[in-house]
């Protein structure tokens, strides 16, 4: 019994340790003096990595993901003669939830496990090592630059799913089920709120990025730097953004669509 | 080499949101630059007020002239008081207008139905529009019609 | 005992922790100048933990390192970026940086320490890899490259600030006879005609006597031999000469910790 609540008490120090370091490695990365100079082509080129490649698999299910909204919208709201509410229907889910969501998790498994495999294999190649070596930090030249990278491209990835989304809605409830294209867009655009709902939903997007971001680097630079270690960080990498991604989600749509 | 490829890749991505984020403002909500004038509030008591929301749209023959802000119990009269805010360009709603809760399509949203009255002086920031009309309940319209259908 | 030349590197009294263990117990080691020396020992006696400890990215628990009179682990950040640039580290699975080239790999300590315009830097790099016989490798991404051929590209780029320490982290260990050889060659040339003083930690006997000028044997946190190969093949010690001959059984046994053989097997039953 006691060594269950030993084990169970190790657990959780451990784990405190880890949030503890997690903050530090933010802190350090972040608030170190940057040399905006040299800091925006590495920063550039990490938005390619982070954001450009990720576009495929963000815009075919967004795509995916708009049309069966479409698709399921119309027939659960034709029963009550209200399919002309399928557009406002697709937009509100996509805008809200699904985009800044369903793209966080594809972002963690796309992006996170790949920034957290990278930055492993650096640390067990110590090139890392070697950056430090040479009088380079490694945190201000490999991690900070991926962490803004993140931080960017997660709200503008969640922007291009929810609109490929609507797009999709839009091509199965107009063009295939035959829904007047004038209601469909008319609904839709007086019951989504520029403010309360879009910009609400790019907030989310933009604390997911931040908390994915930050869990996927945090993981790879923290490491044990061999093989089984790396794989072992990745899995926690696309565990831990995922569950963080949908309770923060709780949280903020609480806060924000709460008292509406 | 490699560098031109990330430059323009970002470059496209950059612009591919910026791109979105226009058309979520313009298309899916509706943002209209040239509509937010701002608008004064104009309130108005039912004694039912249905299916209202705040956010729902307040019209003048199916055209929209503003919107539902704040939807609250008077508890003086013990009723539904329904604060309005009409746009600023909006400056033909006479004291004796009367406000209706109308249904859009059968089981549509509800709205306000605004029609203008006949008198001079028109409504201001503050104003009460006295005739109202509430909801129809669907509850109390069975009643009735049974009523009607025993008495025959 | 003592080297004739004057030391470049002087640790006094230096001990380094690792949890409860004691890598380094009150150690003394001085580097000579311009000379090759090799610090060698057992598996795990933290030979590493002692370039971190030289290059600064450990500190010590208690000891000064003193490079030149000034005192590594004390250093501020500024200063300490400044003593890097006299040292040059060859890690021992080469760490090249995998997104650059060849050339970028070793172009980076200039670009990071010196002002050098583009024509100038290309110029020394072009020098260090033809010195290490990689001049024509300059555009091959490091994926491309052998273990072998990655480390000399290694080497290059540690020697392209032209500092006065070069360290090399177990250089010899997997290599093939070839490369093995290529490598032990270039080491000893460098060091003469670039005049550094080289840093060896290894296991490797055979190659590391063969280059080295003065010698420290590390064991149990300890210095327990030190001298030139000479000397040391004389000295009159078993842990010495377990290690220095390669005995598979001595100080440091062959069977690991078990209860006894005759009780363990009837136990089965």
């Amino acid at each position: 019994m006691l060594d269950i609540l030993q084990r169970l008490g190790h657990k959780a120090l451990s784990r405190l340790a880890a949030i503890g370091r997690a903050g530090q490695l933010l802190l350090q990365s972040l608030v170190a003096a940057p040399q905006p100079l040299t800091m925006l082509p590495l920063v550039l080129k990490q938005i390619y990595f982070v954001g450009v490649l990720s576009l495929v698999i963000i815009v075919v299910s967004g795509g995916f993901i708009g049309m069966v909204l479409g698709l399921q919208g119309y027939t659960i709201l034709v029963d009550y003669g209200s399919e002309q509410a399928v557009g406002q229907m697709v937009a509100l889910s996509l805008v809200r939830e699904l985009a800044p969501v369903v793209a966080a998790l594809l972002f963690a498994g796309r992006a996170g496990s790949a920034l957290t495999a990278e930055i492993g294999l650096m640390k067990a190649t110590e090139q890392l090592a070697s950056l430090e070596m040479i009088g380079v930090d490694p945190l201000r030249r490999i991690i900070a630059p991926r962490l803004w990278a993140g931080f960017i491209c997660m709200p503008i990835l969640a922007i291009i799913f929810a609109v490929v989304g609507i797009w999709g809605g839009s091509l199965v409830a107009v063009d295939w089920l035959g829904i007047y294209e004038g209601s469909f867009w008319a609904n839709m655009q007086q019951s989504v709120d520029f403010y309360d709902d879009v910009v609400n939903g790019i907030i989310k997007a933009v604390c997911f990025g931040i908390v994915v971001t930050w869990i996927a680097v945090f993981e790879g630079y923290d490491c044990i730097p061999t093989s089984e270690g790396i794989s072992q960080a990745t899995t926690r990498t696309v565990v831990y953004s995922s569950l963080a991604v949908l309770g923060l989600d709780f949280i903020l749509t609480a806060l924000m669509f709460g008292e509406l | 080499m490699r560098m031109r490829t990330v430059e323009i890749g970002v470059g496209a991505f950059m612009l591919a949101g910026i791109l979105a984020l226009v058309v979520l403002a313009l298309n899916v909500s509706g943002l209209n630059p040239a509509e937010q004038t701002g608008g004064y509030k104009v309130y108005a008591r039912f004694d039912n007020i249905g299916g209202l929301t705040p956010r729902a749209k307040v019209a003048m023959s199916g055209v929209q002239i503003g919107q539902v802000k704040a939807i609250r119990i008077d508890k003086d009269m013990l009723m539904a008081e329904v604060e309005m805010e009409i746009f600023n360009d909006v400056d033909y709603l006479t004291v004796d207008s009367s406000a209706s809760i109308l249904t859009a399509g059968l089981l549509g949203e509800q709205y306000i139905g605004v029609v203008p009255g006949a008198e001079e002086d028109l409504l201001g920031e503050g104003d009460f529009i006295q005739d109202t009309q509430s909801a129809l309940v669907l509850e109390e319209l069975i009643g009735k019609f049974l009523f009607n259908k025993v008495s025959e | 005992m003592k080297p004739e030349h004057d030391s470049i590197i002087d640790i006094r009294g230096l001990s380094f922790f690792r949890g409860d263990r004691a890598i380094f117990d009150d150690v003394n080691i001085s580097i000579p100048r311009g000379k090759v020396t090799a610090i060698m020992g057992p598996s795990g006696t933290g030979k590493t933990t002692l370039l971190k400890l030289i290059g600064g990215q450990l500190r010590p628990e208690r000891g000064q390192i003193l490079l030149e009179g000034t005192d590594i682990p004390k250093l501020g950040r500024r200063e300490l970026f400044e003593a890097r640039e006299r040292m040059g580290m060859l890690f021992q699975s080469g760490a090249l940086f995998t997104d650059m080239t060849v050339f970028e790999n070793v172009a980076f300590p200039l670009r990071v320490h010196t002002a050098l315009p583009d024509d100038m830097i290309r110029d020394v790099v072009l020098m260090k890899l033809q010195a290490v016989g990689l001049r024509g490798a300059r555009d091959l991404m490091p994926s491309e490259l052998s273990g072998g051929m990655a480390r000399r590209v290694a080497l290059a780029r540690a020697i392209a600030l032209d500092p006065d320490i070069v360290m090399y982290d177990e250089p010899f260990t997997g290599q093939d006879p070839i490369a093995m050889g290529v490598l032990v060659n270039l080491i000893r040339r460098l060091n003469q005609a670039l005049g550094h003083t080289s840093i060896i930690v290894s296991h490797d006997i055979k190659e590391t006597l063969g280059i080295a000028d003065y010698i420290y044997l590390l064991s149990d946190g300890r210095v327990i031999a030190q001298g030139s190969p000479e000397e040391l093949a004389d000295i009159d010690s078993e842990q010495v000469r377990q290690f220095m001959q390669g005995l598979p059984d001595g100080p440091v046994p062959f069977h690991f910790k078990a209860p006894d053989y005759h009780q363990d097997l009837l136990q089965e039953h």
